[in-house]
C-alpha cells in the first residue's frame, strides 16, 4: 500500500558513475523530506535504532565526518569513529585485515574515506556490511555530489539543460568527478574551468565543455561549483603560484558582477579564501555554500536510510508481508 | 630408467622451424642432447625416449629473453627452480633472468649463483642477465666483462629505466666489446612518476594517476639515437605504444641496431582491464589503448617487433590484494604466453604459426647470441611440442610458478604445450 | 472464484461521513478551540483538510493542519525490502499543551498510529491526543482505540479496503476488495 522506491540502490554507495538518473532522483527525493528532522527540537528519528555504523576515516576530515556522524545519530544509529592515526591502521594493518575485523564485529554499515582510488570498492567486495564511499583518492565522493545536486535542484528546479561549471583542480578532485557524473545523468550541461595542467588530459571524452578562462565560465553558467585549490599543487609545480591562480582563475566579486544572470556559487569546503574564491563571494548573496552543508546531512541520512536494511536475505524472507 | 641418455625421438608431429624453412610432418631425432636428424619414420636408438607428437606441432624450444625469477631475495614469491619449471611447462627451453633481484645481480659471483641454481633446477635453461649499473642505481657501470665471463648473456637495469643518457651511451659503447645487447626499460621517470596505469580516459574516470605513452617513447627514441651514435645493440624491452613502434621503424629504416620485444599482454589486453581496480591488470608499462594494441600486432607482423617475451613477474597475493595504487606492478606469464599469443595473434589471423615460432624461438636465440632456436643439425636439443588448437581454461592455482597474479584467470585460451625437451631430456610432459 | 469488489462509501456518502466526523470532533472537544488536526501521509492529510473545512463552516474557526509521515518510525523497516518512499512531515506549531487529533484513512493493525504517537512525542507534549479514522476495519495488533470513526467495515481474510480521494486519485470512493478462497 505504501509506495516503495522502485530503484534499489544495492548494497553500497561507491560512486555516481554507475547510478541511473532514477536512482539519483530517489536519493534526492528522499533527502528533501528528511531536512525537516534537523529543524526539530528533538533531532532524532528511530529508523536506524540498533544499527552500528563505523566511520572509517583514513584521511583526516572534519566536515564530512561530522556531517556523517550527525546523519547517523539523527537516525538513531550507534556510531563509532576510527581515525587513521593512533589506530592499528597507522601501524600498517592492511585494508584487507581491517575489513575482516569489521566483519567479525558484525558492523552494519561502514563509511570509508581513504587516500587510494578504488579503496571503497575494495572494501565493499570483501565485507557484507553496507559500504558508503566518503571519498576514495581522486575517484569519487558521491554524497558530496548528491548534496551539490540537491542544492542545485532546490534552487534551479529541473536540472535538464541547466549549465553548471566546475572550477579548479578537476584533475585531483573526486568531488568534480562525482559532480560530472551526477549532473550529466540528470541532463545538465557540464563544463570545467581551470588551468589545463589541472584538468585530465582526456577531459574532452568525459562529456564536458572546457573553458580556459573564468570569465568565459561566468558568462555561460547558471551555477559555479568552485573547488578548493590545494597548496600541494603549487608545490608540485602544476601552477606557478596561488597568487597567480587567484588573479587569473579566482571567483571574485568584480567578475561575478559581469555575469549576465544570477549565478549560484557552490563550494565543497573548506575554502581557501582569497585563492579560488574571495570572501565577499563566499559570504555574498549568490552563495549557497551553507545550504550545501544543511543538505549534506539530509543527503547522508537519505543514503543511510536507503541502504540500511538492504540485506537481500532478510527482504526475501519477509516477502508477502503487508 | 638407467644412465642419463639424452636421446629423444619425437614422432609424427608437424615439424615447424622458420630458421631452416622446415614445415613438414615427420620425426625429429635428438642424440646426446643435440639435433641429429629430421625425416619420416626415423629409427630410435636403444634407450631413447619416444614422444608421440601426432596432431601436434614440434618447434625449436621457445626462449624467453625477459623474465623475473626473484631469486636471490624473494624466494617466497618465486625461486629459480620454480621459475625454470614454470618456464618448461610453458614450452620454454630457456629463459633470461633479469637482474633486479635482492641483492642485484651485478657481479660475476651473482651471475654464477643464478647459473648454478638454474642447472640444479633441471628444467628450462636459465641465462642470467647482468645489471648495467651497480645495484641498478644508475650511477656506476657494473663489470660487463666479468659478468659475461661468468655467463651473463646481456645487461639491463630492468625494473628501472637507465635515467642518465650519458650512462646509457657509455653502456652501449662498453658492451660492444662483449657482443651483448643492452636492454632498456623505457620510462621517463618524471613523466611516469606516481602513475598506476595508462594515462587516458580510463585513468581519468577511475581517479588514478596515469603514465602517458610519451614516457616510453621519449626514452625509446633516446636509446635509438644513442645506438646510432655508438654502434651498440640496444634492445627495447616490453614495448607498449603505437608511438614506440613508429620510432623503432624509423630506427630500423636507418639501419640502426635496435631490436624490440613485446609482451603477450600488450598485444591482447587494453586499459579497460583496469576498470574495477583489478590489480592483476597492473603492470609497467601499463596496458594501453586498443589503438596501441593494434599497432603492436601490426608491428609483430611486419617485423618491427623482433621477439615476444613474457616479462614474467610473480608477486605474493598479500602484495597484490591491496588498494590499486599500493599494489606492485607485474603479472606472471610463462605458462600463458603461448596460448595468449596463439589466441590473439595466430587464431586471430594476424600472423602465421611459423612467424610466431620465429618470434618466440629463432629470433630470441639470434638476437641474444644464444645457441638453440633452430633445427639445424648439431644445434641444442631443445624442442617444444604443442597443440595449437587445444582450448583450455586458465586456473593459476594449477601453475608451477608460485605467482597467481594473472589477468587471464578463468579465461579460455587456445594453444597448449604438451612436451618440452631441454638438452635431450624431457623436462615437461602433460 | 473471482475476486469481488463492493463500494463501501460512494462520493456522496463519504462527504456525509466526513461531515459527521467533524461534528463528533467538535462535540468531543467541546468546540474547535485549541485543536490541531494532524493527518497521516498520505490520504490522512487530505481527509484532515476536509474535516478542517467542515469545522470552519460550522464554527468559523480555522483549525491548524499538520502532516505527519511515519515511514521513519515504522517497526517493520528491517524486513520490508525496497525502502518505502519518505513523505513530508510538517507540523504548523508547537504542540505543547495543544489537543491533537490524528486523522487517518484506514485503521487496521494500529501500528501506523503507534508510529505516529512516537513521532508526535518527538515534537512536544500535547495535552491530549485523539484519533479520528475514516474507516475502521478491525484486526488490531496493538491496543489502539479511535475516538471518532467514519465507518466500521468487516473485512474477510485476504480482503482489503481502498480509499480513493479526488486530490490524489481523481475520485471519492471507498472500496472493499475481497479475494475469494475455495
Amino acid at each position: 500500500m505504501t509506495p516503495t522506491t522502485s530503484s534499489v540502490l544495492g548494497k553500497d554507495l561507491l560512486g555516481l558513475e554507475h547510478l541511473s538518473a532514477e536512482q539519483i532522483n530517489v536519493i534526492l527525493d528522499t533527502a528533501g523530506p528528511l531536512k525537516e528532522i534537523s529543524e526539530r527540537a528533538i533531532k532524532k528519528v528511530p529508523t536506524l535504532r540498533g544499527a552500528t555504523v563505523v566511520n572509517l576515516f583514513f584521511e583526516a576530515s572534519t566536515r564530512t565526518r561530522i556531517s556523517f556522524e550527525f546523519a547517523e545519530k539523527r537516525m538513531s544509529a550507534d556510531t563509532v569513529n576510527v581515525a587513521a592515526s593512533g589506530s592499528s591502521i597507522s601501524k600498517g594493518e592492511t585494508l584487507v585485515d581491517t575489513a575482516r575485523n569489521l566483519e567479525a564485529m558484525r558492523i552494519d554499515m561502514v563509511v570509508i574515506r581513504h587516500h587510494a582510488s578504488g579503496a571503497a570498492k575494495f572494501l565493499a567486495e570483501r565485507i557484507e556490511s553496507n559500504v558508503i564511499n566518503a571519498g576514495d583518492g581522486t575517484h569519487e565522493h558521491p554524497t558530496q555530489g548528491l548534496l551539490d545536486l540537491l542544492t542545485l535542484r532546490d534552487k534551479l528546479g529541473d536540472l535538464r539543460g541547466k549549465r553548471i561549471c566546475i572550477c579548479g583542480d578537476v584533475l585531483h578532485s573526486r568531488v568534480a568527478r562525482s559532480n560530472i557524473w551526477g549532473l550529466t545523468k540528470l541532463g545538465a550541461e557540464v563544463a570545467v574551468c581551470g588551468p589545463r595542467s589541472l584538468l585530465p588530459n582526456a577531459i574532452g571524452e568525459m562529456g564536458v565543455q572546457v573553458f580556459d578562462r573564468i570569465e568565459q565560465a561566468i558568462e555561460w553558467a547558471d551555477a559555479l561549483n568552485v573547488l578548493r585549490l590545494q597548496l600541494e599543487r603549487m608545490q608540485a609545480g602544476y601552477i606557478p603560484s596561488l597568487r597567480e591562480y587567484n588573479r587569473v582563475f579566482g571567483v571574485t566579486r568584480e567578475r561575478l558582477e559581469r555575469a549576465p544572470r544570477d549565478i549560484l556559487i557552490l563550494h565543497p569546503g573548506p575554502m581557501n579564501r582569497g585563492v579560488e574564491i574571495d570572501s565577499d563571494v563566499a559570504d555574498g548573496p549568490h552563495s549557497v555554500i551553507l545550504d550545501q552543508v544543511t543538505n549534506g546531512v539530509a543527503v547522508r541520512m537519505a543514503v543511510l536510510y536507503l541502504l540500511a536494511g538492504n540485506k537481500p536475505t532478510l527482504a526475501t524472507a519477509a516477502r508477502g508481508d503487508a | 630408467m638407467s644412465v642419463d641418455r639424452r636421446d629423444v625421438l619425437l614422432k609424427g608431429g608437424r615439424l615447424l622451424d622458420p630458421s631452416t624453412r622446415t614445415d613438414a610432418v615427420g620425426d625429429i631425432l635428438l642424440r646426446d642432447g643435440k639435433i641429429e636428424s629430421i625425416g619420416g619414420n626415423l629409427n630410435a636408438p636403444d634407450g631413447a625416449t619416444i614422444v608421440d607428437c601426432t596432431g601436434k606441432v614440434v618447434s625449436p624450444g621457445f626462449i624467453d629473453v625477459h623474465c623475473h625469477l626473484r631469486e636471490p631475495g624473494r624466494e617466497d614469491v618465486e625461486t629459480i627452480a620454480t621459475g625454470a619449471r614454470a618456464a618448461a611447462a610453458g614450452g620454454f627451453t630457456a629463459v633470461c633472468a633479469m637482474p633486479n633481484t635482492d641483492p642485484v645481480t651485478d657481479n660475476q659471483a651473482a651471475i654464477g649463483f643464478v647459473l648454478k641454481q638454474g642447472r640444479a633446477a633441471g628444467a628450462a635453461r636459465v641465462y642470467p642477465i647482468g645489471a648495467i649499473s651497480i645495484g641498478e642505481k644508475g650511477e656506476q657501470l657494473a663489470e660487463f666483462g666479468e659478468m659475461v665471463g661468468a655467463g651473463a648473456v646481456a645487461v639491463s637495469d630492468d625494473g628501472k629505466p637507465v635515467v642518465s643518457a650519458q650512462l646509457m651511451r657509455t653502456a652501449l659503447e662498453y658492451a660492444r666489446a662483449f657482443g651483448i645487447p643492452v636492454a632498456d626499460h623505457c620510462e621517463e621517470p618524471t613523466l611516469a612518476a606516481g602513475g598506476d596505469m595508462n594515462e587516458g580516459i580510463v585513468s581519468a574516470r577511475l581517479g588514478l594517476k596515469g603514465i602517458p605513452s610519451e614516457a616510453e617513447e621519449i626514452m625509446a627514441i633516446r636509446d635509438i639515437l644513442l645506438a646510432r651514435r655508438t654502434g651498440g645493440h640496444v634492445h627495447l624491452c616490453h614495448m607498449s605504444t603505437r608511438g614506440s613502434v613508429e620510432l623503432i621503424r624509423w630506427g630500423k629504416d636507418r639501419g640502426i641496431n635496435v631490436t624490440a620485444e613485446v609482451c603477450p599482454h600488450h598485444i591482447s589486453l587494453t586499459e579497460d582491464e583496469v576498470t574495477g581496480y583489478d590489480t592483476n591488470a597492473k603492470m609497467n608499462p601499463p596496458l594501453r589503448t586498443l589503438d596501441d594494441v593494434e599497432a603492436l600486432r601490426e608491428a609483430v607482423k611486419d617485423g618491427t617487433i623482433d621477439v615476444i617475451a613474457t616479462d614474467h613477474a610473480p608477486h605474493h597475493n598479500d602484495e597484490k590484494e591491496r588498494e590499486f595504487s599500493e599494489a606492485p606492478n607485474g603479472i606472471i606469464g610463462l605458462e600463458t604466453a603461448l596460448a595468449v599469443n596463439i589466441t590473439w595473434l595466430v587464431a586471430a589471423g594476424v600472423i602465421s604459426l611459423e612467424t610466431l615460432i620465429d618470434k618466440m624461438a629463432c629470433a630470441p636465440a639470434k638476437l641474444f647470441h644464444l645457441e638453440g632456436g633452430t633445427f639445424r643439425k648439431g644445434a641444442l636439443g631443445d624442442v617444444t611440442v604443442f597443440d595449437p588448437t587445444a582450448t583450455w581454461k586458465v586456473d593459476a592455482a594449477t601453475f608451477r610458478t608460485k605467482g597467481r597474479n594473472t589477468p587471464y584467470q578463468g579465461r579460455t585460451l587456445t594453444g597448449l604445450v604438451s612436451c618440452t625437451v631441454v638438452d635431450g631430456r624431457v623436462v615437461f610432459q602433460r | 472464484m473471482p475476486p469481488t469488489s463492493s463500494i463501501v462509501l460512494s462520493a456522496k456518502a463519504l462527504e456525509r461521513t466526513v461531515s459527521r466526523m467533524a461534528d463528533e470532533i467538535i462535540e468531543q472537544n467541546d468546540g474547535a478551540e485549541g485543536l490541531i488536526l494532524v493527518g497521516i501521509q498520505r490520504r490522512g492529510v487530505q481527509i484532515a483538510a476536509r474535516i478542517a473545512a467542515v469545522i470552519k463552516a460550522r464554527e468559523d474557526v480555522t483549525v491548524p493542519l499538520g502532516a505527519l509521515d511515519i515511514t521513519l518510525y515504522r517497526d517493520d523497516l528491517q524486513t520490508v525490502g525496497p525502502r518505502p518512499v519518505v513523505g513530508r512531515t510538517n507540523l504548523p506549531c508547537d504542540l505543547e499543551g495543544q489537543r491533537v487529533v490524528i486523522v487517518d484513512d484506514v485503521l487496521f493493525t494500529g501500528r501506523t498510529i503507534r508510529a505516529a504517537l512516537d513521532e508526535l512525542a518527538d515534537f512536544g507534549r500535547p495535552s491530549r491526543v485523539g484519533l479520528a479514522v475514516l474507516i475502521d476495519r478491525g484486526g488490531r495488533e496493538l491496543p489502539i482505540q479511535p475516538g471518532v470513526v467514519g465507518k466500521h467495515v468487516e473485512v474477510p481474510a485476504g480482503g482489503r479496503v481502498d480509499v480513493f480521494i479526488t486530490e490524489l486519485d481523481g475520485r471519492d470512493e471507498v472500496v472493499l476488495n475481497v479475494t475469494e478462497h475455495a
